[in-house]
């Protein structure tokens, strides 16, 4: 491994239990440190499961993931520690007793260790997330009575709560109104220059796409059809309107 | 109240607080884990274990907690590694354990149907002895110290166990270590109700609870609470009309939950 690739899968097929066919198939992949990559592809086609298979939750059935040089299924713990997710369409029901900020605060608890309680200096950062995606007047408020974009910023700051090496986001911004949706993407761009982040952002929409992203990946049937440039995969993008025909014009 | 005046019901008191208190405060890990199907194996699992004590004239108590423990144990990584329904391993494992406490009551004809083998169906509340109460204090203090001490843990899972592993939480430790703890506490708690109600003081009071708060903090404080008075109260209620302890116990409880559940925010909010 390469000391600037800060995660690498090899062959890597990843199965769902109970299923034959592999939702990520022979996928090779190297990702610097500082990249900003889009993974695009139609639905179904393997791009949460790709992010899943980076961070461990996910095993591959077959190749190796390593991410910081490790391997991800035998320090799972170690490296999640240091990877801020955000998880597609989670929504927390109505009624559920969770307030805003402990659930930004969890994010913190891989750092805090076994045994141990927050401290103020945890409570601080959890805070210091919840405001730079301004929402820190949300900190008291249950989770269920948040709307969804709420609730998506609410993650966002629980990813970044944790002070991450990279970000892990999958569709973070599709619940989000008109003016967050123009915002919280420009606030990844900074902090993903500010703090070396290296990002992938899993979408639909490749014309919403951040001026820094390096890379954009397309996804298909399990399988990295295309991996280049964002302005040769935007031109494609123009001749052929929907995301999907990228496949189709690269097999 | 002159009953209270009587050393076996000051016991029957004592032990109502402190497993009633135990009992709702697993039930929230329980019911917010998602355990409830677990939950109701190992309560089922006790009784077969507590028949078999009785069978074999060991100490219920202690089959009773290795027969739970085994129900968990069996259970708990069957679940994980085969991806079964909860309801399937309960549909499953209930009727096997029933099975198998009848066939150990049988097992010991000069028992037949005596007041041991009442006490592990239906509860004794009275028949707690001094050594049953060091017994509960001591769960109690233990219960108390490791929640206090893995409370982290424990409050990231309860919110979503996918997102506590992608927080670096290895979660598995932390579930067995509940499905276990309530295996002990339902043992323990056995005389209350008996094998086949104990199910009810398990989930009832964090239920209960769950339909007003929207604060974990206080729902963890609140069940226990519930779980007391309703022990407590179904005790004052069995006295008071000559009513079995375990069904006034178990009656007051869900008559706690109706009521929640009529007068929840929560659900007035949704009509709205």
């Amino acid at each position: 491994m390469r000391e600037d690739e800060i995660i690498k899968l090899k062959d890597v097929s990843t199965v769902y239990e109970g299923e034959s066919r592999p939702a990520v198939k022979d996928v090779n992949l190297a990702l610097k440190r500082n990249e900003l990559v889009y993974i695009v592809g139609p639905n179904a086609s393997g791009k949460t499961t790709l992010l899943e298979t980076i961070n461990g939750l996910l095993p591959p059935f077959k190749g190796n993931v390593s991410v910081f040089g490790l391997d991800v299924q035998s320090n799972g713990q170690k490296v999640r520690c240091r990877i801020g997710y955000v998880p597609q369409d989670f929504m927390v029901k109505p009624g559920e007793p969770y307030k805003a900020l402990d659930v930004v605060l969890m994010g913190r608890y891989g750092h805090i260790g076994f045994l141990h309680h927050p401290e103020e200096k945890d409570k601080k950062s959890a805070l210091d997330a919840m405001k730079l995606i301004g929402i820190e007047e949300l900190a008291d408020r249950p989770m269920g009575k948040l709307s969804g974009g709420q609730q998506q910023k609410v993650m966002l700051a629980r990813a970044l709560a944790k002070n991450p090496k990279i970000l892990l986001l999958d569709e973070p911004f599709s619940n989000m109104d008109p003016d967050s949706r123009g915002q919280i993407p420009n606030l990844i761009t900074k902090l993903h220059k500010e703090k070396d982040l290296t990002t992938l952002i899993v979408t639909h929409d490749i014309h919403h796409m951040l001026e820094s992203c390096n890379r954009v990946i397309v996804v298909s049937k399990g399988r990295i059809t295309f991996d280049g440039a964002p302005e040769k995969a935007l031109s494609i993008v123009e001749d052929h309107p929907h995301t999907t025909s990228l496949e189709a014009s690269h097999h | 109240m002159i009953w209270l005046e009587y050393a076996i019901m000051q016991r029957a008191l004592i032990a109502c607080i402190f497993a009633g208190f135990l009992m709702g405060l697993i039930g929230v890990f329980v019911v917010r884990m998602r355990l409830s199907a677990i939950g109701y194996s190992m309560s089922h699992g006790a009784f077969a274990g507590a028949a078999l004590g009785v069978a074999t004239a060991t100490n219920p108590l202690v089959t009773g907690v290795v027969f739970a423990s085994a129900t968990a144990f069996l259970i708990g990584p069957i679940a994980d590694k085969a991806r079964l329904h909860a309801d399937t391993i309960t549909s499953i494992v209930f009727p096997l354990n029933m099975a198998l406490a009848f066939i150990f009551l049988t097992l010991a004809p000069q028992v037949g149907l005596s007041s041991q083998v009442a006490n592990v169906l239906w509860g004794s509340i009275i028949s707690m002895t001094s050594s049953d109460l060091v017994y509960l204090v001591s769960l109690f203090a233990a219960t108390l110290a490791i929640i206090y001490f893995v409370w982290k843990e424990l409050f990231a899972i309860m919110f979503n166990r996918k997102l506590a592993e992608a927080d670096g939480i290895n979660t598995r430790p932390f579930i067995y270590l509940i499905i276990f703890l309530a295996g002990v506490v339902i043992t323990f708690s056995l005389k209350l109700v008996g094998g086949l109600l104990i199910y009810a003081l398990l989930f009832n009071p964090a239920s209960t609870v769950l339909q007003f708060s929207e604060n974990m903090r206080k729902v963890i404080v609140y069940s226990p609470l519930v779980g007391m008075t309703t022990t407590v109260a179904g005790l004052f209620i069995s006295v008071l009309f000559n009513f079995p302890a375990g069904s006034s116990i178990v009656i007051v409880s869900t008559i706690f939950f109706a009521v929640a559940l009529i007068l929840s925010p929560k659900r007035r909010r949704k009509e709205v």
